[in-house]
């Protein structure tokens, strides 16, 4: 595989194409202080970046996958009966949290990663401890680890939990990850493994850090870990290079791999602010009381060091993270604006935890009742230990089961119902209509709130169909999408069921339920090829309306005509679906209707 | 043990500061539940809460830390002790602050059939949880949001009665539980509970900070830390002292705080104004305040103190409306403005 990166307008080997290799490195020195996000399918490249990872950690340092689907038993620890039963006295078995002292932590398909999940990870990695309390076994193990997350996810919904993200310092993107190709590793087991033993010595300096977290804030990094993590990233980078203190050139590399890849906003044009931010402020310190006596000082580190000018570092670095903040970062912020920080937690949305179907996430004590499965194999491990006491108390039986050891299957379901909000913003749905409409849509968007689903809103106008808002749990960002809505136009209905059925049947194969709720007139004056053509529009909306039907995706219209419209219900007939005529409905009375238009997916008894 | 990351050095986060140290005070407050971004100290510095807390003494080899000096709440052992005329041994010790970390079974979390007693000598015993060594300290949820429903019931119940009661395994065991129970989450990741959120009383939004001299600062000490936990203790164990003299100072003033009818009144006003349901949010008013008052030295709980502590006391118990962007906090302000003038 010796093909050069076949990059288009690319000659020799570009600076920074092995930025990945090198935040492995750095992780590698320190893997607490750094970890890798990759965001990438399953790549040759990213086996290269894996096994340059396992190749620059110690030969014993663990190195450990956790699957997606792990069971707490596995991650935290937990009783191992066998060798419980056969010692007779209580042997835990250690979790991959606490094996992986020493070394890291690969965690596969991140983007699909339960919430609680990654909680538990990350408690583990910030407290350097695993606390375990289950089955009779309480334990704190140290542990101290670094992470690699892979996150596969193929859309900007499907994304590692936030929690864990932010704990990770070098994000790598799939192109960063291809252009690594033929790359060679820059640091050898053995420069990593000096670098290793001399970090406990290096020192950062005070306008180091007060330079990495200037940049980070001026890139919109509003979490003060990145900039932890660029200070330590500073000081590993140091560590490589033989130095004992930190300089312009690592905190530039730190800013390079560990902020530019994560900005979420360019800095303004206005001139630096950093300067003038940094000659003031001294004089409002935090709190006085911080101030009064163990002023910090700030580690007479300079101590033979060349002095760093901080002003003069602060725009290197915001140079330096500039030129490496990915291609097409801006575009991407410019119409994400609000979704800064990620928003939703990938795709594990809301579960119902009682329920007999979805994904079995492990077991409980409990009683199997109505909407409760008894896990046999669980019951019986949970007997097992208590069976000498339970003989010498003199039950007859070989084993003796009780209703304390009963445990059942708890299911996980990414329910939840995402309900899809389409609104016709046409001219025919006047504007005063469309006022009702949005005021009628907030008021069920308060009800998605409570239940927890999942919201998203497609309008219609003029030639064609927009998905106004991905399905999103945030009402904010749903009622501000709503708000911005104009009016005006052709009604392009049979594109907007269109468009619909498409979100609706994404939001199925992500595991939720999805409910759509049309709210127009049902007077589609616009065909699908953007014509004006009332007949055909007709046809087409009532074919397109079939096929909703065809899927079995529950549906709702709230016909929004002056009167009850024939038209509407009659696509609301074509699609299978429930109808409620707005006029004179109050909005209480369409929130019922939608309510009992609900599908209750797997919501236990 | 790792040294902790001292509550004294934590940068800003003034009023999280404030609602643990007035819980510390005075626990009857009930609870303080934290709302925040990611890494913005909450758990640092729920974790360092326990220095700061004045030593308590308790009853030797008593499970349940009691206190030798009580008569009444006392667990089985020491209630049958209490009764005989000496005063049984006791020693000083730390003010538990105990952790409940996610994936905990409910064993661990009430107290279950001591597993390696059964083993070792087939002997029926009951092995304290986690609610036992909560006893008159401490019990932290990180992640409240994520923990499973049952336990949440569970810890509401255990929490208002302060008694926690066993039945497993023919063992039938009761035995006090009070604790003060902080929270914390991060409502990006989930919504918490409203009948949960009510039995806090009090709730804190942390936010990071956002001007650049706070953030370097932030990052400086916490920097320091990380290379060298025992002298960053050390450096702040002055600033620490100071706190726990304060909070132990406080507590004895408590009762000699005097709340004044006028006081009464507005604590009665503000919570009309904006609605509160029921009782709670005022009594809880009016023990913050007067809280406020004892750690700050002051004789009587004023308009002032009130006004300090109405955000934490009464933002999460106004009712919802989902769709107005102005915060809760940003509604009591506005009672608080009406109420007490500009």
């Amino acid at each position: 595989m010796n093909a050069p990166a076949p990059r288009p307008g690319e000659e020799g080997p570009e600076p920074g194409r092995d930025d990945p290799l090198r935040a492995v490195a750095l992780t590698a020195v320190d893997p607490h202080g750094g970890g890798v996000l990759v965001r990438s399918f399953p790549s040759p490249e990213r086996d290269a970046l894996l096994a340059s990872l396992r190749a620059l950690l110690p030969t014993d340092a663990p190195l450990l996958r956790v699957p997606v689907n792990v069971s707490d038993d596995r991650l935290l620890g937990g009783l191992d009966l066998p060798a419980t039963l056969r010692a007779g006295r209580p042997v835990v078995a250690k979790g991959l949290l606490a094996s992986a002292d020493g070394g890291m932590l690969v965690l596969a398909m991140a983007e699909r990663m339960a919430r609680d999940t990654a909680a538990q990870v990350c408690a583990a990695f910030d407290a350097r401890e695993v606390a375990l309390e289950r089955e009779g076994i309480g334990r704190r193990m140290a542990t101290r680890f670094g992470l690699l997350a892979l996150d596969e996810g193929a859309d900007d919904d499907e994304r590692p939990p936030p929690a864990l993200a932010d704990r990770l310092a070098f994000h790598v993107g799939p192109e960063a990850l291809a252009a690594t190709r033929g790359c060679a590793p820059p640091f050898s087991a053995e420069e990593v493994a000096v670098a290793r033993a001399r970090l406990p010595g290096v020192t950062v300096p005070g306008a180091v850090i007060e330079a990495l977290v200037a940049t980070a804030l001026a890139f919109g990094l509003d979490s003060i870990r990145p900039a932890l993590q660029a200070v330590a990233a500073a000081r590993a980078s140091a560590a490589l290079a033989g130095r004992s203190a930190a300089t312009e050139a690592d905190a530039a590399e730190a800013a390079r791999l560990v902020l530019a890849p994560r900005a979420l906003r360019l800095p303004s044009s206005e001139p630096p602010p950093e300067p003038e931010a940094q000659d003031e402020p001294p004089e409002e310190p935090p709190p006085e009381e911080d101030r009064s006596e163990p002023e910090p000082p700030p580690e007479s580190e300079d101590a033979g060091e060349q002095e760093i000018d901080p002003e003069a570092l602060a725009e290197l670095l915001l140079e330096a993270t500039l030129a490496a903040v990915p291609e097409g970062l801006l575009e991407k912020l410019s119409d994400a604006a609000p979704r800064r920080a990620g928003g939703e937690a990938g795709v594990s949305g809301a579960r119902t935890k009682k329920a007999l179907r979805g994904r079995p996430v492990g077991v409980r004590a409990g009683d199997p009742g109505p909407g409760e499965r008894l896990n046999v194999v669980e019951t019986l491990r949970a007997a097992a230990p208590w069976q000498p006491l339970r003989r010498r108390e003199g039950a007859g039986r070989r084993i003796e089961v009780r209703g304390e050891d009963f445990r059942v299957t708890r299911y996980s379901q990414r329910s939840a119902t995402t309900t899809l909000f389409v609104v016709d913003a046409s001219g025919s749905a006047a504007l005063q209509r469309l006022a009702e409409a949005k005021g009628a849509v907030e008021l069920l968007l308060a009800d998605c709130y409570a239940r927890r689903d999942q919201v998203a809103l497609v309008a219609f106008r003029g030639t064609g169909a927009e998905l106004l808002l991905p399905p999103t749990r945030s009402l904010v960002r749903a009622k501000r999408s709503l708000q911005g809505l104009p009016g005006g136009g052709g009604t392009p209905l049979a594109a907007a069921v269109d468009a619909s059925l498409r979100v609706a049947l994404d939001a199925r194969r992500r595991g939720t339920t999805p409910l759509l709720v049309f709210l127009t007139d049902g007077r589609g004056n616009v065909a699908r090829d953007g014509r004006a053509d009332r007949a055909a529009a007709r046809a087409e909306a009532l074919d397109a309306a079939r096929a909703v039907a065809a899927e079995r995706v529950a549906a709702l219209v709230i016909d929004t005509g002056r009167r009850p419209e024939a038209r509407a219900a009659e696509l609301a007939e074509a699609m299978g679906a429930g109808y409620q005529p707005l006029p004179f409905a109050d909005a209480a009375a369409v929130n019922e209707a939608v309510r009992a238009a609900t599908p209750t997916p797997g919501r236990g008894s | 043990m790792k040294t902790t990351y001292p509550f004294a050095a934590i940068v800003g986060q003034e009023e999280m500061k404030q609602a643990l140290i007035l819980a510390a005070v005075d626990p009857s407050i009930g609870g303080v539940m934290i709302f925040g971004d990611r890494g913005t100290g909450k758990s640092t510095a729920v974790r360092g809460l326990a220095e700061l807390l004045p030593r308590i003494r308790v009853v030797e080899h008593c499970p349940y830390g009691c206190a030798p000096e009580r008569t009444a709440g006392l667990c089985g052992a020491c209630t049958g002790r209490a009764k005989d005329a000496p005063p049984p041994k006791s020693r000083q010790t730390t003010v538990p602050v105990v952790d409940l970390p996610l994936g905990a079974t409910e064993d661990r979390v009430v107290g279950a059939l001591d597993l390696e007693r059964a083993l070792t000598v087939a002997e029926k015993a009951f092995e304290p949880g986690l609610l036992a060594r909560a006893n008159r300290g401490f019990l932290y949820i990180d992640e409240v949001n994520l923990l499973e429903d049952h336990l949440v019931d569970l810890l509401i119940d255990v929490a208002a009665s302060g008694e926690n009661v066993v039945e497993r395994e023919g063992l039938s065991v009761r035995h006090p539980a009070r604790f003060v129970l902080v929270g914390s989450g991060n409502p990006e990741e989930g919504e918490l509970r409203p009948q949960l959120l009510d039995r806090f009383g009090l709730s804190v939004d942390v936010t990071t900070p956002d001007d650049l001299a706070t953030r370097v600062e932030v990052v400086r000490r916490r920097d320091a830390y990380e290379r060298d936990p025992e002298a960053f203790a050390e450096k702040w164990k002055r600033q620490t002292g100071k706190i726990r003299r304060a909070i132990e100072k406080g507590r004895e003033r408590l009762d000699a705080v005097d709340v004044p009818d006028a006081t009464l009144e507005q604590a009665a006003g503000l919570c009309m104004k904006l609605g509160t349901d029921g009782l709670r949010g005022e009594l809880t008013l009016i023990r913050t305040a007067r809280a406020a008052a004892a750690y700050a030295g002051d004789e009587a709980a004023t308009a002032e103190h009130l006004r300090a502590i109405a955000p934490a006391a009464l933002r999460h118990r106004l009712r919802r409306n989902v769709l107005d962007d102005a915060g809760s906090t940003v509604r009591v302000e506005k009672a608080l403005e009406e109420v007490f003038g500009a």
